[in-house]
């Protein structure tokens, strides 16, 4: 030992271009070579320190004579358990490597664990199914509806074991003339896997069968071994038939119940799935048929009820009454009309009346008599006027003329005196000085003209 | 319809019956869905009491061929 570690420790100091990691870069190398190298490990040893705090994660070391390992189990995988594990225990686990960097841990994460004992079998088993998983062959979506009513079923199993009894008693209870075809085979020990998978194979060779139960009776791991090979399982698999899978008890699993189209927990349940009970399917079609019939007469009923109805009607009982209904509304409204239009020409006739004594009162020849009456008053009325404005006038006239008549030169002449006038212009004279002696003159008188010789004159004084 | 299958048959006589119990069909639709269903509900008797009860047991000949002969079941268990 020695011999390694001073040498080792003499080299380190001598070389000045060592590599000096930081703590975190250290354990993230440690981590990634760990989870790298690995990433899938099959562990097996002894439980130890197991707890389960209130978060459902499950904490426990494994370990054996010599070293131990800590170990996480996370909740999710934890409920698929099958058993409850316990200090002591020994146990395979399956899972990776992690490192838990703050506290520079490393540890194994599983998601899958087992007791030991069975440990190859089981090994086997969950590999197996991991693979086929993988491949699909368990994919819901690929299962096949069992038929209804099958008339003829494949049973792949021993002849002589427990479960072709229960199978058959099971039949006979529930459809008792069903056909049965029995493909029997080793159900364990050597070879019996590739009889099951042939009788499989063969059954779908074989015309009209509806349903195939492959299965035995209960029995230790190994027993129902063969239900766990893989050519047990692809036989199942490409079966075209559907296939109820029927191996050992209600806790028994196997490759063929996750491979095939139905899981029977046993072979009488498998029975019970693949056949219906006679009785009742006898019993549904009854029904059905009663309410078929119930139906019909139902809506026979009605439809004669209808047609008794539309018989009875007033229509089809008194067919002339509508038309008498009719031609009294049509009495009516003629009537009606009649009286309407009769009002109504009394109504223009009264109007017409109206408007002729309107038409009369507005006659022009009328008008023009009342304005003759008129102006003949006008008339009379202007000439009432006249006459007595001529009356007036005449009489101022008369009076006027009698004042100028007694004003007139001619009546002073009347009276004796005369006018003297110049000749021949005839101009008053006045003033005796404006004639010279010898001037003729004329002197009207009273009655006549006197034609005088100027012969004197006398001059006043 | 013979070549129906008691599934499809009975499938079918269901449907049929739902029909006329929640559909105004006209009386000849009726009529002939009936006459229909009653078919249909003989097919499904018949066809559950046409299997002929046979418990055979499949054997493979040297040849290969299948032969089968008729099974009686074991009295005592041995698995």
């Amino acid at each position: 030992m020695n011999n390694y570690s001073i040498p080792h420790a003499e080299e380190n100091s001598k070389n000045p271009e060592r590599q000096v990691y930081t703590v975190t870069e250290i354990t993230r190398s440690i981590k990634f070579s760990l989870e790298t190298e690995f990433p899938l490990v099959w562990i097996e040893g002894e439980i130890s320190n197991l707890r389960i705090p209130s978060s459902g994660h499950m904490y426990l070391t494994i370990k054996d004579e010599e070293s131990q390992i800590k170990v996480v189990m996370f909740r999710s995988g934890k409920s698929q358990l099958k058993f409850e594990p316990k200090d002591g225990d020994q146990v395979i686990v399956k899972g990776k490597i992690t490192v838990y960097e703050p506290r520079g841990e490393y540890q194994i994460v599983i998601d899958c664990m087992e007791p030991k004992g069975i440990g190859a079998l089981q090994l086997a088993f969950q590999q197996l199914k991991e693979k086929l998983s993988r491949e699909g062959l368990f994919d819901d979506e690929l299962k096949k509806t069992l038929p209804l009513l099958p008339q003829k079923i494949g049973i792949v199993t021993s002849p002589t074991g427990a479960a072709i009894r229960d199978i058959l008693n099971i039949i006979d209870r529930r459809f008792p003339n069903l056909h049965v075809l029995i493909a029997p085979v080793k159900v364990q020990g050597e070879g019996a896997a590739q009889e099951i998978a042939a009788a499989v194979k063969d059954l779908n060779k074989i015309k009209d069968v509806d349903a195939i139960i492959v299965g035995r009776g209960g029995g230790s791991i190994e027993d129902l071994w063969a239900f766990n090979e893989e050519v047990v399982a692809r036989a199942i698999f490409e079966s075209k038939i559907p296939v109820v899978s029927a191996v050992g008890h209600e806790i028994d699993f196997t490759i063929s119940d996750f491979v095939s189209d139905l899981r029977a927990p046993t072979p009488s349940a498998a029975a019970e799935l693949v056949v219906r009970d006679k009785n009742i399917l006898f019993k549904n079609i009854a029904t059905l048929y009663k309410r078929l019939l119930g139906n019909i007469r139902g809506t026979l009923n009605e439809s004669k009820t209808e047609l008794k109805n539309l018989v009875s009607r007033k229509v089809l009982q008194d067919p002339l009454t509508p038309i008498h209904e009719r031609q009294q509304r049509l009495d009516e409204i003629t009537l009606r009309m009649e009286r309407a239009i009769k009002s109504f020409l009394q109504i223009q006739k009264e109007k017409n009346r109206t408007n002729k004594k309107h038409l009369f009162l507005l006659n022009p020849l009328n008008k023009i008599k009342q304005h003759k009456v008129l102006l003949r008053e006008a008339e009379k009325k202007i000439n009432s006027q006249m006459n007595f404005t001529l009356n007036i006038s005449r009489n101022t006239l008369n009076a006027a003329m009698k004042r100028l008549n007694s004003v007139s030169p001619l009546s002073v002449l009347e009276r004796g005196y005369a006018i003297c006038r110049t000749y021949p212009d005839e101009k008053v004279l006045k003033d005796s000085g404006k004639v010279s002696t010898g001037d003729l003159v004329k002197v009207q008188l009273s009655k006549g003209k006197l034609l005088c010789n100027v012969t004197g004159r006398e001059k006043e004084k | 319809m013979a070549g129906l299958s008691f599934e499809k048959a009975l499938e079918r006589l269901e449907e049929i019956v739902e029909n006329l119990e929640n559909s105004d069909l006209d009386i000849d639709k009726s009529l002939k869905a009936f006459e229909e269903g009653v078919k249909l509900s003989r097919l499904c008797a018949k066809k559950l009491e046409e299997a002929e009860k046979k418990i055979e047991l499949l054997i493979k000949g040297e040849k290969g061929e299948f032969i089968t002969e008729l099974f009686s079941p074991p009295n005592k268990e041995d698995d």
